[in-house]
């Protein structure tokens, strides 16, 4: 087997945090605190980059991470917030580094971490994409070669020489991303920069990056958008507290992270005192998370604790953060505690992955409980009698009454 | 497959400077420079002209207090000559440092962001206040023209004292640069700091006024022999001063390359406290 292009070895990076700051209930106490503060800041503050000792301050963010990536080949990376996906990619872009451990990295790396850094609101559009390109790395004579096509693709040619704070922010990030797709290094970071910009925009990046992975780049992509992720990474990552959890193709990795990740909220949300649990069955009272794209879906979950007369708020988002829909159901006061069923008619979501907030209001309207990304369900594009359907689904389906 | 190999790990202890990675990097700097001068003035009446204002008016003030009312010694030179010409190497170095203290700070968003050679920040604070420097200069010489002082010889080496100037703004630059980072003590210490060092250069008294036996130790400050050599060579107040240029020099030169180590030892952990 050939040589991989990025050889991670047993990376770890710890981090300390912010030590707590001792209160005093007496004045003299506060005063004393007062004289000896700057002494017990300095103590603090020199620590901040000193990570030999080890205490409870010290956090490790990433741990005995170990993985190998093949020329041409497209890694997905995700986990929960927290997971340390930012800390692995910082590392691999060199903007931190590890505390133990080693990546051998062959190639030229453009690690996109943020679209559009360095921007400065009074320089025009023009001046932005020169400063923005040379930080990623690029030279003036690159960027003067693809200057043309980097406005082609941004599509905010009239307002090059306009200062970029009369720009809508749609139009920096659109400037942003072209400059950075325009880069053409050997190994491509990407870091969750989709989740701004509209939705068409998202594609046409999308898209970018297919072209990329399909001209023999390697890339490295961060989402939290589990569907592009699935599209363009044929393998994948899991990182859970700073550990590799599971390493292998996307599609399992991603099953096996959602049915994980319904557990873990539903967990979560039991400290909270009003959602007891949650659960998803399709119409043959069969728990699952995934559907098939004709299957009827039957959100369960049952509530302690709720106001007399609460309304349940229930909304679905996809994943590009949009609200698909919202419905309110008035609980009847006999049931407050018993499991509450909604049922979503057949084919009324389209493929992908969804996200669900619930949340809980009074009489009045008031919301007084709210919950979002209580858990996920997928739907595929396999219908449980039909073979894979391919095409673009579009927005919304509609059973649609043809006539001759 | 001939492609360059990147090792990431943990670095310890003390590292030289990349100098072939900053000259890929030289575009940056640039466009770093000229982002600090035009955001600088955007959207102001009198742009560019806030950079003689300041050393102007300054030296207004001083004419008509440490001149005229303290009637301090400017070694037989019309006073406001005397302070405007040590106020133009003064003021560049003092808003340098200002300016490169705050810059890592400033920038942490690109910092956290994006890994290129930290020290292009600080160098372009540093350039792009050579605008200013450079307008000032221009007044002085127009001054000159006006007062019809020819300039001595010895302006051959105003590239020395330049170079001299530089390099103790960067060095001093940096390290302030680095500090901040961590210890943000050091922004707010600079705006008075800065004003409390300019009594300790010649800006408002001459070199002369210091007792004889302190003069050498004083000298250890670059600044006075920049400034020193700067009038010597436009107001011939005194013979040009090579013991205390020697003498700044080596001191600059060391505050210099051990503020590249220090910059270096420190940059590894920018991202992690910025």
């Amino acid at each position: 087997m050939a040589e991989p292009v990025i050889r991670v070895q047993q990376l770890g990076k710890k981090y300390r945090i912010g030590m707590a700051e001792k209160k005093s209930d007496t004045i003299t106490g506060a005063i004393l605190n007062g004289l000896k503060s700057p002494l017990t800041n300095l103590k603090q503050i020199r620590n901040l980059s000193k990570l030999d000792v080890e205490d409870d301050s010290i956090f490790w963010a990433l741990r005995d991470v170990s993985f190998e990536v093949q020329e041409g080949e497209v890694l997905g990376i995700i986990g929960h917030n927290g997971a340390g996906k930012s800390t692995l990619l910082k590392i691999l872009a060199q903007i931190t580094e590890p505390s133990i451990g080693e990546v051998r990295i062959h190639g030229r790396v453009a690690a996109l971490l943020e679209v559009g850094t360095g921007f400065h609101p009074e320089l025009t559009g023009r001046e932005n994409i020169y400063m923005n390109g040379t930080i990623l790395g690029m030279r003036k004579k690159e960027i003067d070669k693809k200057l043309e096509e980097i406005l082609d693709f941004s599509g905010v040619e009239k307002y090059l020489d306009t200062p970029v704070k009369f720009y809508s922010s749609g139009m920096r990030v659109r400037i942003g991303f072209a400059v950075a797709a325009h880069l053409e290094p050997d190994i491509l970071i990407i870091d969750e920069v989709l989740a701004v910009g509209d939705a068409e925009f998202q594609k046409k990046c999308l898209g970018k990056m297919e072209d990329a992975a399909k001209q023999g780049r390697t890339v490295l992509f961060v989402s939290h958008n589990l569907n592009a992720v699935v599209n363009l990474c044929s393998r994948s990552i899991l990182l859970d507290k700073g550990l590799v959890t599971m390493d292998g193709g996307t599609k399992e990795v991603v099953d096996y992270y959602l049915s994980n990740k319904t557990f873990r909220e539903v967990e979560s949300a039991k400290s909270d005192n009003f959602l007891k649990s949650i659960f998803f069955m399709d119409d043959k009272n069969v728990n699952k998370n995934e559907f098939y794209f004709d299957e009827e879906i039957i959100f369960c979950f049952s509530f302690e604790n709720i106001e007399s007369r609460s309304k349940i708020g229930l909304a679905v988002y996809d994943e590009y953060e949009r609200k698909v829909f919202i419905d309110f159901f008035n609980i009847p006061s006999s049931y407050y505690n018993s499991v509450i069923k909604a049922r979503l008619p057949r084919k009324s979501l389209t493929p992908g992955i969804y996200n669900l907030t619930l949340s809980l209001l009074n009489p009045y309207e008031k919301v007084y409980w709210l919950k979002s990304n209580v858990s996920v369900f997928q739907i595929s594009k396999l219908a449980s009698k039909y073979e894979k359907l391919t095409y673009d689904f579009g927005v919304i389906n509609l059973d649609i009454l043809w006539e001759c | 497959m001939h492609k360059q190999v990147t090792i990431i790990r943990a670095t310890r202890g003390w590292r030289g400077i990349n100098i072939k990675e900053l000259i890929h990097y030289k575009d940056l700097l640039w466009f770093l420079t000229v982002r600090g001068i035009k955001a600088k003035y955007a959207q102001s009446v009198l742009g560019i002209s806030w950079a003689v204002i300041q050393p102007l008016f300054s030296t207004l003030v001083f004419t008509v207090i440490f001149g005229n009312l303290a009637k301090i010694d400017s070694n037989g030179v019309p006073y406001f000559l005397f302070s405007f010409v040590a106020l133009v190497p003064w003021t560049f170095f003092a808003n340098t440092l200002t300016d490169s203290a705050n810059s890592l700070i400033a920038n942490s968003a690109m910092i956290n962001k994006v890994y290129f050679p930290r020290l292009v920040l600080p160098l372009s604070s540093i350039f792009s206040k050579g605008v200013d420097f450079i307008i000032g200069f221009i007044l002085l010489i127009g001054f000159l023209i006006w007062y019809q002082l020819l300039p001595s010889w010895e302006i051959v080496m105003l590239p020395w004292l330049i170079g001299v100037l530089l390099m103790t703004s960067l060095g001093i630059g940096m390290i302030l640069s680095a500090m901040a980072v961590q210890y943000r003590d050091v922004k707010h210490a600079m705006t008075f700091a800065v004003q409390l060092l300019m009594y300790a250069a010649p800006v408002v008294y001459p070199t002369t006024n210091v007792p004889a036996r302190y003069q050498l130790l004083y000298s250890m400050n670059p600044m006075v022999g920049v400034i020193e050599g700067f009038r010597s060579i436009f107001l011939h107040t005194i013979p040009f001063p090579y013991t205390w240029m020697f003498v700044g020099t080596g001191v600059s030169i060391v505050l210099f390359v051990f503020s590249l180590f220090y910059f270096r030892r420190m940059e590894r952990v920018f991202a992690d406290v910025a």
